[in-house]
């Protein structure tokens, strides 16, 4: 397991320096951001000496070179834009997204889990197949409309719940959180569920196979034989046992909606890091979205391996394995 | 202000929650489709960050809706001689921090301004002119410049006024160019937090945060006509539906370029309404009119000369460059039916346009009339110039800057090839298309204007001056037109301090440019705001969004 470990991290190093110096090359390859940033009315002396004052008037392997020993030393360099640490600026953005991302797994798994084992259960009958497909059109539907319909639906139509943004937040030690609030709350609904969407149709369809397979087992007959009830033998034997899969995929789609949740984040213009990578590439914001990409790779990172120890405990026989 | 069923549910959940009860403040919310990148009122010179800085910071000179001069921090002010301005400062005006308005804070904000580190777009510009200030009394303010420079007012609007006692300067300065021998400037990072952001503004700054919100109070002591608003949010929402939805659904009260293809369900819904005015960005095409030769044109055959400067064509086989020839541009021009464009592309909201300016602003023609559609006589110039059978052209364009850039060159691109010349169209995000202008890869373009003083050498300097460091014209020049008799007139022009006179140069170097065919202006864009109604919006030729502007029109 040390092995493993240590050859897997050594591994990840290697992945995030290849992967800077492509991000960095291909974000200069775009375009010069002075072009967007600077005033158009700037003469040319103004362009040349804004130009020298970002450091983009050196080759790029010189401004590479700047960039890694400043990152070795823990420094990604200030925004273009901001002209404030691009790391700061991701992780002051990083708590919205996490707590979408968040809630919309959460959602995911309480809303699909749920319905993915009724469906299971009954499969032949009117719900089995009206949920099943119900998640097809939870897979279909692109997200961008979706949201756009959840607004005119339940903001503007009924006027339940706001349109955008995040509203006034609560500070949760130190960190502001939407969910405390009713406000937050309100607001974190929309895109959460329009987030969760494609999440729990696939945890509907994996809780639903799970399920079937599952009470076909010897140990639910042998549990239905002992008379246990039918309803602890669903939440308790069933329930555990669909779950492995489950929380395989959400492990690796928790890690894509952080760093993906970008349309979903437009479009109710929630605040978080996604927005914040299409703002920056827009702007040619270099330094940004370098650190952004970087962070995004140690996250997968550490995502596989908290889905990893999870396994073990979800699955004795994983830890068993371990520990021979 | 609020959605009233979710105000009601907010408002009985207050209660039982026994949260802050809600208020019955006026509250303004607005979206926005960019965010400023910094509260700092000297760090970035571009649009958003210019128009959010009047809230709080107020300049000497204000610009209004038609970007006419007026007083603001200044009550008055005269040249009194080539090279010296006397300014009379407004008396009894008070920083939000309580101290009084004097003529050092001027200075101090002066020195600040080429001390702004890592500035994306420096107000340099603005205040390089300036070699020495007097003040012979607090309320009194002498300007003596390098060299003749007319425009100072016009510069003094641009840049927001800072208080000096409030960042630990109470003596007096001596102004220099580089820092007045002032060692700490309160930083960027200062504003954005709100530490610094003290101006004398009629709105008070109270909270930034990135991608979210910003807010601010009324200021109760403002000299001027206070705002109606207690609090005044700005959200920045990018994306145009999400913005439209926003204001749908009561989110916002306030939006500025709404989609244009949901204008007409805003107009019909009575909920809503509009405020358009005209601005004063121009949407051109740029030629290249710099070697024998241009990149991306077909079939005019090989030129006689050889290809010497910057640009793609130095490096490859190019075809002849016809843009050298003026009968090539007016036939161009006569191509495009801008009537058409405008009444069918961009839904009634442009006007187009003759001039790089619109009717009225100071240095256009009066009367001057944009060229009418003649597809036959375009047709025979061609012929005249020796291309019977036309040429092959690629039109690049952006398609995420102006409104229907790209549309607008779909349709130009056709109209083009009416009259025999084939132009296929090269559209791409903003970013990349202004590296490839910048590198000289288009032969001709589509790209916007506007004028940030509001008058006739803005366009004339950047657009058509020739390219040079020394003379500062032609920064934007990237068709490289050039024509030495037109840029002695914007010389003299940025250098006569008589208005008449000025006006009168301004007026005949605009003409040569057009008449010369140097770049081609195709229509002035409206900028529509949407809002709730009953607020009322005077429309600002300048794009910018103020929320001291809107006002409830009961």
């Amino acid at each position: 397991m040390l092995a493993f470990t240590i050859r897997r991290l050594s591994q990840s190093v290697v992945v995030l320096f290849v992967m800077s110096i492509i991000v960095f090359a291909g974000v200069y390859a775009i375009g010069n951001p002075v072009d967007i940033l600077i005033n158009p009315e700037a003469d040319i002396a103004e362009q040349e000496e804004t130009m020298r004052r970002l450091g983009l008037d050196k080759p790029i392997w010189t401004q590479y070179g700047l960039f890694l020993s400043n990152a070795l030393s823990g420094d990604l360099g200030n925004s273009f834009v901001h002209n404030t640490p691009a790391l700061d600026i991701i992780l002051t953005r990083l708590p919205a997204t996490l707590e979408l991302a968040v809630v919309a797994v959460g959602l995911a798994v309480i809303i699909g889990v749920p319905l993915g084992m009724i469906a299971g259960l009954k499969d032949d009958s009117f719900i089995g197949r009206t949920i099943m497909t119900g998640s097809i059109l939870g897979f279909s539907l692109p997200t961008f409309w979706v949201g756009l319909i959840l607004i005119m639906l339940f903001s503007v139509s009924l006027g339940w719940l706001p349109a955008s943004g995040r509203g006034e937040t609560t500070d949760l030690f130190g960190i502001p959180v939407s969910f405390l609030s009713w406000e937050g709350l309100s607001h974190i609904l929309l895109p959460a569920f329009n987030l969760a969407l494609f999440k729990m149709s696939l945890v509907i369809r994996l809780a639903r196979s799970g399920t079937k397979e599952v009470l076909l087992q010897d140990y639910i007959k042998f549990a239905r034989a002992k008379g246990i009830s039918d309803a602890r033998i669903i939440c308790v034997h069933v329930l555990k046992n669909i779950m492995i899969p489950v929380v395989t995929v959400l492990g690796l789609e928790l890690g894509n909606v952080i760093a993906f949740a970008v349309v979903t984040e437009t479009v109710f213009a929630w605040p978080g890091i996604g927005k914040l990578l299409i703002d920056s590439i827009s702007n040619l914001d270099r330094p940004v979205v370098v650190a952004y990409l970087l962070l995004t790779v140690t996250m997968f990172i550490v995502i596989n391996f908290i889905v990893d120890i999870l396994y073990s405990v979800l699955d004795p026989r994983v830890r068993l394995g371990g520990s021979n | 202000m609020f959605n009233q069923k979710r105000g009601l549910a907010a408002a009985a959940l207050a209660v039982t929650l026994a949260l802050p009860g809600v208020s019955h403040a006026e509250t303004l919310t607005i979206g926005l489709p960019a965010e400023p990148s910094a509260i700092d009122p000297h760090y970035h010179n571009l649009g958003p960050n210019n128009a959010v800085r009047r809230h709080v910071f107020e300049s000497l000179v204000n610009q209004d809706e038609k970007q006419n001069l007026g007083p603001l921090l200044a009550e008055s002010w005269k040249p009194t001689g080539e090279k010296t301005w006397e300014f009379k400062l407004r008396k009894g005006v008070k920083f939000h921090d309580g101290t009084e308005f004097k003529a050092i804070d001027v200075i101090y904000s002066a020195c600040r301004i080429p001390n702004v580190p890592n500035s994306p777009s420096s107000f340099e510009s603005f205040t390089k002119a300036i070699s020495g200030f007097e003040t012979p009394d607090d309320y009194t303010l002498i300007v003596n410049t390098d060299s003749p420079t007319p425009l100072l007012p016009t510069y003094f609007a641009n840049w927001g006024i800072l208080s000096a006692a409030a960042n630990g300067v109470t003596g007096p300065i001596a102004y220099d160019k580089a820092d007045c021998g002032i060692k700490n400037f309160p930083s960027t990072a200062d504003f954005n937090s709100g530490k610094a952001t003290i101006g004398t503004g009629a709105l008070k700054f109270s909270e930034f945060v990135k991608g979210d919100r910003l807010v601010y109070e009324k200021n109760n002591d403002y000299w001027g006509a206070k705002t109606e608003w207690d609090k005044v949010v700005i959200k920045p929402i990018t994306n145009a539906a999400a913005r439209m939805s926003a204001l749908l659904a009561g989110d916002v009260d306030f939006i500025a370029a709404p989609p244009t293809q949901d204008l007409d369900k805003l107009k019909s819904n009575p909920k809503f309404e509009l405020s358009q005015g005209l601005s004063n960005r121009v949407i051109y095409l740029h030629m290249d009119q710099f070697g024998p030769t241009s990149n991306g044109v077909k079939g005019t055959g090989k030129a006689t000369a050889k290809y010497e400067g910057e640009g793609p064509c130095a490096s490859k086989e190019c075809e002849k460059n016809p843009f050298l020839d003026i009968r090539v541009r007016q036939a161009l021009s006569k191509a495009i039916n801008r009537d058409a464009i405008v009444s069918k592309i961009m839904g009634g909201v442009a006007v187009p346009a003759g001039e790089l300016l619109p009717q009225g602003f100071f240095g256009t023609n009066p009367g001057m009339k944009h060229e009418a559609y003649d597809p036959e006589g375009a047709k025979k110039l061609l012929a005249e110039a020796g291309y019977p059978n036309g040429f092959e052209l690629v039109l690049g364009t952006p398609n995420d800057r102006y409104i229907n850039d790209a549309k607008v060159a779909q349709v130009i691109a056709q109209m083009f090839t009416r009259i025999g010349v084939k132009t296929s169209v090269n559209a791409m995000t903003k970013s990349v298309f202004f590296k490839t202008r910048n590198k000289y890869e288009f032969s001709i373009y589509l790209a916007g204007w506007g004028a940030g003083t509001g008058e006739m050498s803005n366009p004339l300097r950047a657009l058509v001056g020739t390219r040079s460091k020394e003379t500062g014209l032609g920064g934007t020049n990237r068709g490289r037109y050039s024509n030495p008799d037109l840029d002695k007139k914007i010389l003299t022009a940025l250098a006569t301090v008589d208005e008449a006179k000025r006006e009168k140069i301004l007026q005949e170097a605009s003409r040569q440019a057009m008449s010369d065919y140097s770049i081609l202006p195709l229509h002035f864009e409206v900028t529509t705001w949407a809002h709730r109604k009953g607020l009322t919006y005077k429309a600002r030729a300048d794009q910018y969004t103020i929320a001291t502007g809107i006002t409830s029109a009961n």
